[in-house]
C-alpha cells in the first residue's frame, strides 16, 4: 500500500507491485479487481437497468392514461406477451408492473449507482490510494449483481410469462407471505426475496470495503475533515448500510421461510384468503412492517446522502467557490444518517401502531427536515458570490439543489401525522419520493456521470447533447411529477389499475394523461444520455488530468488512471475546496496537492468560520 | 443569453406557484370540503403547513435564482473566498427547528383525538363492524336498539359495501380484515385507516352533512385493489333507524310469517 508512505517526489513507489505482469482480457475488463473498472461496471449495468426500469414505470402511466386500451407497440411486438389478451395490461399485470418498476429502480439502479458505481470508482481516487482494501471483495460485490439480476428476471417468468411478484416494492405481509392471496405472483414473490437477498449481499461487501478503505488507506495529510463531502457522504452511508441491512435480510429470510417451509411469523391465525384453506398460527404483519422500514428508511438516505456528497464537490467546482459551511455540511449528513434510523415508523402512521409511538416518529421525522434544511442553505451559500459557469454539471447540480427543495418540503406535509391520515398512500407520496430520488438523485448522477466522465474515459462528454438531455429530463421530470401533487391533494390512491371506477376520480384522466405524455418525453431523454455516454467513448473531446480545474485528488492521476491509480503517490496540504483562494497566484484553484503554495493557515476546509 | 438559466430555474417555480393557485377551480384539489369536524381541523392545518411550505419553497427559489444571476455575470477576477458563517449557520439552523418544532407539537392535538382512547368523543357510538376482505367490505351492524358486540351475535345485520351512519354523532367502528391488508379511506370525511389481519382496531369519525361519500381501499391488497369500492352514507337518526329495521326485516324474514314491526313495507312488496 504505497499510498500510506509519505513519499513525495517522483519515486517509482506509486506503481506497486501492479503493471509488473500482464494481466489478461478477462482479469482486466470482466472479472477486474480494480476499484474504477468495477465502478465503470456497475455504472454501465444501472444505465441500463434504468432504462428496464422506466420501461416498466411507462407501462404504469400507459394504463393510468388509456385505462384498458391495447399497449401500443408493445401488443403489436411481443404478441401479447407481458400483458393479458389483445396486449392489454391486465390488473393483475398492473400490479406486477409497479412492484418491478419499483424494485429496479431502487435495487438495481439507485442504490448501485451511488455506492457500487461512483463509491467505487471515486473512494480510492479522492482519498489518494492505489485501490480498494478489498479488492476481491469488491469484484465479487459487482459480480453478485447479476445473479440478484437474473433472480428479477426469474421472478418474471417462473409462472409462465405474465407473472411476477404483484405485491409491491414493500411486499407486506399477508399478502406477500400467502401464495393464494396473489395467485399471479406465486413462486416469483420467492425469487424476487432471493433477488433482494443477493443485492443485499452485494451491498454488504461494498459498505465493509468502503469504511475499511476510508479509515486506512487515505494519503499522507488527508485527515479526516480534509476529505471531499463525496467521501465523507460515502463514509456516512456505509455504516448507515452495514448496520440496516442484515435486519432486511433477516425478515427476507423469515418471509422466505413463510412462503415455503410453513413458518409462521407474518400470517395469523383464521383468515380466510382466496381459495386457500384457514391459516393457521400467529403470526403478526405489522412485524413485517416495521422491519422492513427499520432497513428501508435508512436507505432512502443511502439513496440520497451520495448525491449530496457529489453535488457539493460538483458545485464548489462549477461556481469556483468554497464549499459554504464545510463541518455544518459533514454534521448535517452525520444527523441525518443518525435521525435516519429513528424515523422508520412514519411510513406506518396509518398502520395502527400505537398513537404514543406515531407522536415520536412524528417528531424525529420533523427534526431531520433540519440537517436537509442547513444543507439547502449552504448550497445556497456555496453559490453566492461565485462564478457561475453553466455547463451541464451545473445545471444537474442546480436541478438537484432544486427538486431537493420541493421533495423535503413535501414531506413536512407527511410528517405531520394527521395531515398524513389523508396524504398516506396516495400520489402526493409518489409525487415526493420521485422528487427526492429521481428529481435529486438521479439529477446529482446525470451531473456526476458528465463531471467523473472524463476521469474515468479520458474524454470530456459532449456539452451539447448533455445541456439537451438535462432540459428534456428536467422538463419531463417536472411535468410527470408535480402534477402529482395535485392528484394527491384530489385523494388520488397509489396503486389503482383503474381509478376512474370511483366517480370523485373520474375527472382526474385528463392530467394523469399530460403526466404520461410529460413522462414519454423522459423516458427518450434518457436515450440521449446513453448516446451521449457511448458516442463521447470514442469521440469526445480529449481530457486532461484536470479538465474542470478542481482541487480533488482525483485530478491530480492521470485521465483515465492506469492500474494503481497515481503515478506520483499523492500528498494532502489542505482541504478540497480551496477555491478563488488569495493564495493561488493566476489560477482560481488550489489542488489539494500542490505543495507549493503551501502554508500554515488554511490547512482545513472548514476553518474559515471559525 | 447567459441569462437563460438564471431564468429557467427561477421560471419553473413560479409556474409551480401558480398551478398550485389554479388547480382548485380546475377540480385539481380535495374531493370536496371536509364533512367531518375532525376533517376540517385536518385541513387547516394541511393550509397552514402549505403557507409555512411556499414561502420557504419561494424564499429559497428567490435566493438561488439570485445566486445564479449575479454569479453568471460575476465580473471579479476571482469568486467570494468564504468557507462559511458561523452565525449564519446557527441562524439557519435555529429558524427551521422553531418552526418545525412548532408544526410538530401545534398537531399533537388533531392527532390525539384522532387515535387516542381516551380522547375520543365521550358519546361514541358503536355503529357497525366492517371487515375488509378481497375485494369488498363487509359490514356487521348490531340489531336496532342492541350494543355493538365484538363476536357476532344471532340477530346482527349484514349488508355489502354500503355503511350507514347517523350523521352529526360521533360513530365508532371495528375495523377487522379477513384476509390480506387493506385501508378504510373515505377521503370525503379525510378518515383512513390500515385494517390489518389479526387486530381490531377502532376507527372514528363523525359525518357533519347528509349523503353518501365514497369509501375505497388504500392499501395494496391485492389485483383487485383497485375496485373495493365501498360508499358511507351519513343520514338523520330517523332514517338510520329505519334502515336498520329495513335490514332487520329482511334479513329476519323466514319466507313464511309476515315480518314483524317497521318491516310492513317490505312485505308488501313481496
Amino acid at each position: 500500500m504505497s499510498a500510506v508512505h509519505p513519499t513525495v517526489g517522483l519515486s517509482d513507489h506509486g506503481h506497486g507491485h501492479a503493471g509488473h505482469h500482464e494481466i489478461g482480457f478477462v482479469g482486466k475488463y470482466i472479472f477486474s479487481k480494480d476499484h474504477k473498472v468495477i465502478g465503470i461496471q456497475f455504472l454501465i449495468t444501472t444505465l441500463l437497468m434504468l432504462m428496464v426500469g422506466g420501461a416498466l414505470a411507462l407501462g404504469v402511466r400507459f394504463q393510468l392514461a388509456w385505462p384498458w386500451r391495447a399497449m401500443p407497440l408493445v401488443s403489436q411486438l411481443t404478441g401479447g406477451l407481458f400483458a393479458a389478451e389483445g396486449g392489454q395490461i391486465s390488473p393483475e399485470f398492473y400490479t406486477m408492473l409497479f412492484t418491478m418498476h419499483a424494485s429496479v429502480m431502487i435495487f438495481l439502479v439507485i442504490i448501485p449507482i451511488l455506492a457500487g458505481a461512483f463509491g467505487n470508482f471515486l473512494i480510492p481516487l479522492m482519498i489518494g490510494a492505489d485501490d480498494m482494501a478489498f479488492p476481491t471483495l469488491n469484484m465479487l460485490s459487482y459480480w453478485f449483481m447479476w445473479p440478484a439480476i437474473a433472480c428479477f428476471g426469474m421472478s418474471f417468468t417462473v409462472n409462465g410469462l405474465n407473472a411476477a411478484p404483484a405485491n409491491g416494492w414493500t411486499a407486506y405481509p399477508v399478502l406477500s407471505a400467502v401464495v393464494q392471496a396473489a395467485p399471479g405472483a406465486g413462486d416469483a414473490q420467492t425469487w424476487w426475496l432471493f433477488g433482494l437477498t443477493l443485492v443485499g449481499v452485494s451491498s454488504m461487501m461494498g459498505s465493509v470495503n468502503y469504511m475499511t478503505t476510508i479509515i486506512n488507506m487515505r494519503a499522507p495529510g488527508m485527515t479526516l475533515f480534509r476529505m471531499p463531502l463525496t467521501i465523507w457522504s460515502m463514509f456516512i452511508t456505509a455504516i448507515l448500510q452495514a448496520f440496516a441491512l442484515p435486519v432486511l435480510t433477516a425478515a427476507g429470510f423469515m418471509l422466505v421461510a413463510e412462503r415455503t417451509l410453513g413458518f409462521k411469523f407474518f400470517v395469523p391465525g383464521n383468515l380466510l384468503i382466496n381459495d386457500a384453506p384457514a391459516t393457521v398460527g400467529g403470526g403478526q404483519p405489522l412485524l413485517w412492517q416495521h422491519l422492513f422500514w427499520f432497513y428501508s428508511h435508512p436507505a432512502v438516505y443511502i439513496m440520497l446522502l451520495p448525491a449530496m456528497g457529489m453535488v457539493s464537490d460538483m458545485l464548489a467546482a462549477q461556481v469556483r467557490k468554497p464549499i459554504f459551511g464545510y463541518k455544518p455540511m459533514v454534521y448535517s449528513m452525520a444527523a441525518i444518517a443518525g435521525l435516519g434510523f429513528i424515523v422508520w415508523g412514519h411510513h406506518m402512521f396509518t398502520s395502527g401502531m400505537n398513537p404514543a409511538l406515531g407522536m415520536t416518529f412524528m417528531i424525529s421525522t420533523m427534526m431531520i427536515a433540519l440537517p436537509s434544511a442547513v444543507k439547502v442553505f449552504n448550497w445556497i451559500g456555496t453559490i453566492w458570490g461565485g462564478k457561475v459557469q453553466f455547463n451541464t454539471v451545473t445545471l444537474n447540480c442546480v436541478a438537484f439543489v432544486s427538486m431537493f427543495i420541493v421533495g423535503g418540503l413535501s414531506g413536512i406535509f407527511m410528517a405531520a401525522v394527521p395531515v398524513d391520515i389523508y396524504f398516506h398512500d396516495t400520489y402526493f407520496i409518489v409525487a415526493h419520493f420521485h422528487y427526492v430520488l429521481f428529481g435529486a438523485t438521479l439529477f446529482g448522477c446525470f451531473g456526476a456521470i458528465q463531471f467523473w466522465y472524463p476521469k474515468m474515459f479520458g474524454r470530456m462528454m459532449s456539452e451539447r447533447l448533455g445541456k439537451l438531455h438535462f432540459l428534456l429530463s428536467f422538463i419531463g421530470f417536472n411535468g410527470t411529477f408535480f402534477p402529482m401533487h395535485l392528484l394527491g391533494i384530489a385523494g388520488f390512491p397509489r396503486r389503482y389499475a383503474d381509478p376512474y371506477i370511483h366517480p370523485y376520480m373520474e375527472h382526474l384522466m385528463p392530467i394523469n394523461r399530460f403526466i404520461t405524455l410529460c413522462a414519454i418525453l423522459m423516458g427518450i431523454a434518457q436515450f440521449i444520455l446513453l448516446f451521449n455516454f457511448a458516442f463521447s467513448f470514442f469521440a469526445g473531446k480529449k481530457a486532461g488530468r484536470n479538465p474542470w480545474n478542481a482541487n480533488g485528488l482525483e485530478w491530480s492521476a492521470p485521465s483515465p488512471p492506469g492500474h494503481g491509480n497515481f503515478d506520483v503517490p499523492p500528498v494532502c496540504y489542505r482541504g478540497p475546496y480551496e477555491y478563488s483562494s488569495p493564495l493561488s497566484e493566476g489560477t482560481d484553484f488550489l489542488m489539494q496537492t500542490d505543495p507549493l503554495r503551501h502554508t500554515g493557515g488554511v490547512g482545513n476546509a472548514g476553518d474559515g468560520h471559525h | 443569453m447567459n441569462k437563460f438559466w438564471p431564468f429557467f430555474f427561477m421560471f419553473w417555480p413560479f409556474v409551480a406557484v401558480v398551478l398550485f393557485f389554479i388547480a382548485p377551480s380546475m377540480g385539481w384539489w380535495f374531493p370536496s370540503e371536509a364533512f367531518s369536524p375532525l376533517g376540517v381541523q385536518i385541513d387547516n392545518l394541511f393550509y397552514l403547513i402549505l403557507v409555512i411550505v411556499s414561502v420557504t419553497f419561494v424564499g429559497t427559489h428567490i435566493g438561488l435564482g439570485y445566486a445564479l444571476w449575479k454569479g453568471v455575470d460575476n465580473k471579479a477576477e476571482k469568486g467570494w473566498f468564504s468557507h462559511g458563517s458561523h452565525s449564519l449557520e446557527v441562524l439557519w439552523s435555529i429558524a427551521p427547528a422553531g418552526i418545525l418544532m412548532f408544526i410538530s407539537l401545534y398537531q399533537l392535538d388533531v392527532w390525539r383525538t384522532y387515535r387516542v382512547k381516551s380522547a375520543y368523543p365521550k358519546d361514541l357510538y358503536g355503529v357497525a363492524e366492517v371487515t375488509a376482505r378481497q375485494f369488498e367490505w363487509r359490514i356487521r351492524y348490531p340489531a336496532p336498539g342492541k350494543k355493538l358486540q365484538p363476536t357476532p351475535q344471532p340477530d346482527d345485520l349484514y349488508t355489502v359495501n354500503d355503511l350507514h351512519v347517523p350523521v352529526n354523532q360521533p360513530v365508532l367502528i371495528r375495523l377487522r380484515s379477513m384476509d390480506v391488508q387493506h385501508s378504510f379511506f373515505v377521503p370525503a370525511l379525510r378518515v383512513k385507516q390500515d385494517a390489518v389481519p389479526g387486530t381490531v382496531i377502532p376507527v372514528w369519525f363523525e359525518a357533519s352533512k347528509e349523503g353518501g361519500f365514497d369509501l375505497t381501499c388504500a392499501e395494496l391488497c391485492g389485483w383487485g385493489h383497485y375496485k373495493m369500492r365501498g360508499r358511507v352514507f351519513a343520514e338523520r337518526k330517523t332514517e338510520f333507524e329505519k334502515y336498520l329495521n329495513t335490514l332487520k326485516a329482511e334479513q329476519g324474514f323466514d319466507g313464511v310469517n309476515k315480518p314483524s314491526e317497521s318491516g310492513a313495507e317490505i312485505a308488501k312488496t313481496e
